[in-house]
């Protein structure tokens, strides 16, 4: 099959639709396997940390929100880029389906990070390179969001926000390094050590499980709100009355 | 194009917007006033204490520049695109790249530039130490320069919608970041008796990139808000 | 199991309280994310059946 028919497959809403549909089961399992069982591991069977104690297990759910808010913006920003130069509307229904799961595992990563802050540095909140480079990457989410939402022209919302995120994108190699030189220069003397430097191997593998993990469950996540946006945007089309009501009316 | 002509374009929108905003008047005055008044409300609220303000002002200056800047910007397309004046910059065969890089031109020299100029008053009103005045105006001059730029790809976006103003910060705040960090930090190293250099020459490099890539995002937004 | 019975396994040598309310949060929030695709489709298919029933009244009258 040649590129371009692929590419025709794929951005059919319909063809979309029924392929995600046998994925779905899958996925569902295996990331609620991964997610569950690596969060037994890493909270019951691994041994503490010699530094941290246990307040590390945290790590398990902490590390794995900020990867994959991190690789959802990317995502975003290149199903954005799709819809604006072959102008395929599956790419935009995935990008609006994108910002909130984004947004919520961003919420979540800074969250479960402030509350490993206080046993370990013994405060909720630490101007850290990292802390803050998450918390920009949730105002950029933030504001996609709340682009989306003041258009009230559905496909000129889709396309601002593909500009925005795109923009967003190119600027976030930007940001970060600008935030990781800004706290070289006021690195502070109480935080004596980061996360990997402690981490002993045994301690990773249930991260590998919980970070595959949170990655199906995006995947899952990103699947269940593209297959409702096709739903609403083609609701006039045979083929989803037809779906709904059954074809025997 | 020819090269003449393309540079006679980007001269005539320069001269057209700068007269349109100068005789308006609040155009560059109330951004202007805005940054005086938010500069005079921090010893208000911190106290009077000189050595405070001094240790202060670097960034208190910077962020309030940054916002005075950020208010101007809603501005940019909003009277060509009520009158339709953007519609036909659209329609019209000649390329948009130019126009929309004199349009954002136009606006720094009203906007930015007077900031940077009224900066070191401000300054002394901070008690900023005297080392740290020419690298306040050098970093503002570049520095407001990548916001307008920054800011014009918001306003392009935000300006079909009736209530933009307090969304295009939101979109916009986030990725003035690296400027308000390098611009800060210059004065901060020039008060500490370090080199400012690198930081004016990261400003610089942002001033190139917003100079070369902003207008394309600035076109495509432009052309998404007159389309809808 | 690392730990020697199910309440040390709660209090975690007193960071349980941080632990179990980062895993519950979660827990929460991704169930969220769930729940409300799971209510978005329900509402997004009683529209279309409505818009369905709507406009078979209208072709068989």
């Amino acid at each position: 099959m040649s590129i371009s028919s692929t590419f025709h497959k794929w951005g059919s809403p319909r063809w979309f639709y029924q392929f995600s549909g046998r994925l779905l089961p899958w996925l569902a399992i295996l990331s609620l396997l991964l997610l569950v069982g690596g969060a037994v591991w890493g909270l019951a069977f691994v041994p503490a940390d010699y530094k941290q104690g246990n307040s590390f297990r945290i790590m398990y759910i902490h590390v794995p929100a900020a990867a994959v808010a991190m690789g959802a913006y990317m995502t975003m920003a290149t199903a954005g880029a799709i819809h604006l130069i072959w102008r395929m509307k599956l790419a935009a229904m995935v990008m609006k389906a994108i910002a909130p799961i984004g947004a919520s595992l961003t919420f979540l990563s800074l969250l479960t990070g402030a509350v490993w802050g206080k046993p370990t540095w013994g405060t909720w909140w630490v101007w850290d390179a990292r802390i803050t480079s998450v918390l920009i990457l949730f105002f950029l989410y933030l504001g996609v969001i709340a682009l989306h939402q003041a258009f009230e022209n559905r496909d000129a919302a889709a396309k601002a926000c593909a500009v925005l995120a795109i923009v967003g994108a190119v600027n976030i190699p930007i940001i970060y390094w600008s935030v990781e030189w800004w706290y070289s220069l006021h690195q502070p003397a109480s935080i004596s050590f980061t996360g990997e430097s402690t981490i002993h191997p045994s301690m990773l593998r249930p991260l590998m499980a919980t970070l595959c993990g949170m990655y199906l469950f995006f995947g899952w996540l990103l699947l269940l709100y593209t297959r409702i946006e096709i739903l609403e945007r083609e609701k006039n089309t045979r083929w989803v009355q037809d779906l709904i009501c059954g074809e025997s009316r | 194009m020819s090269e003449p002509k393309l540079l006679k374009l980007v001269i005539a929108v320069l001269h057209r917007d700068i007269v349109a905003s100068l005789r308006r008047g609040s155009e560059w005055s109330n951004p202007l006033v805005f940054f005086v008044m938010v500069c005079a409300l921090f010893p208000l609220g911190i106290g009077p204490q000189p050595d405070r303000l001094a240790d202060l002002a670097p960034g208190i200056l910077w962020v309030v520049a940054l916002l005075a800047s950020l208010l101007a910007t809603d501005s940019l397309f909003r009277g060509d695109f009520d009158d339709a004046t953007l519609e036909q910059m659209l329609l019209t065969h000649q390329s948009l790249y130019p126009q929309v890089l004199a349009k954002t031109l136009a606006h720094w020299l009203v906007t930015g530039l007077p900031l940077s100029l009224l900066s070191p008053m401000l300054g002394l009103l901070l008690h900023l130490p005297g080392e740290g005045t020419v690298p306040l105006m050098l970093s503002l001059v570049l520095g407001t320069s990548v916001l307008s730029f920054i800011g014009a790809i918001g306003a392009a976006l935000t300006v079909g919608l009736r209530k933009g103003g307090l969304l295009l910060s939101l979109i916009v705040l986030p990725l003035y970041i690296p400027v308000l960090i390098f611009g800060s930090s210059a004065v901060k190293a020039a008060i500490e008796g370090a080199a400012y250099l690198p930081q004016l020459a990261m400003l610089g490099v942002f001033f190139l990139g917003a100079l070369a890539f902003a207008p394309l995002a600035i076109c495509g937004a432009l052309r998404i808000s007159v389309d809808q | 199991m690392y730990f020697n019975s199910v309440s040390e396994l709660f209090s975690m040598s007193g960071h349980g309280s941080y632990v179990w309310f980062s895993y519950g949060v979660s827990a929460l929030v991704l169930a969220t994310l769930v729940i409300i695709a799971r209510r978005r489709r329900a509402a997004a298919e009683q529209h279309i059946r409505a818009l369905v029933r709507r406009k078979d009244a209208t072709t068989s009258n």
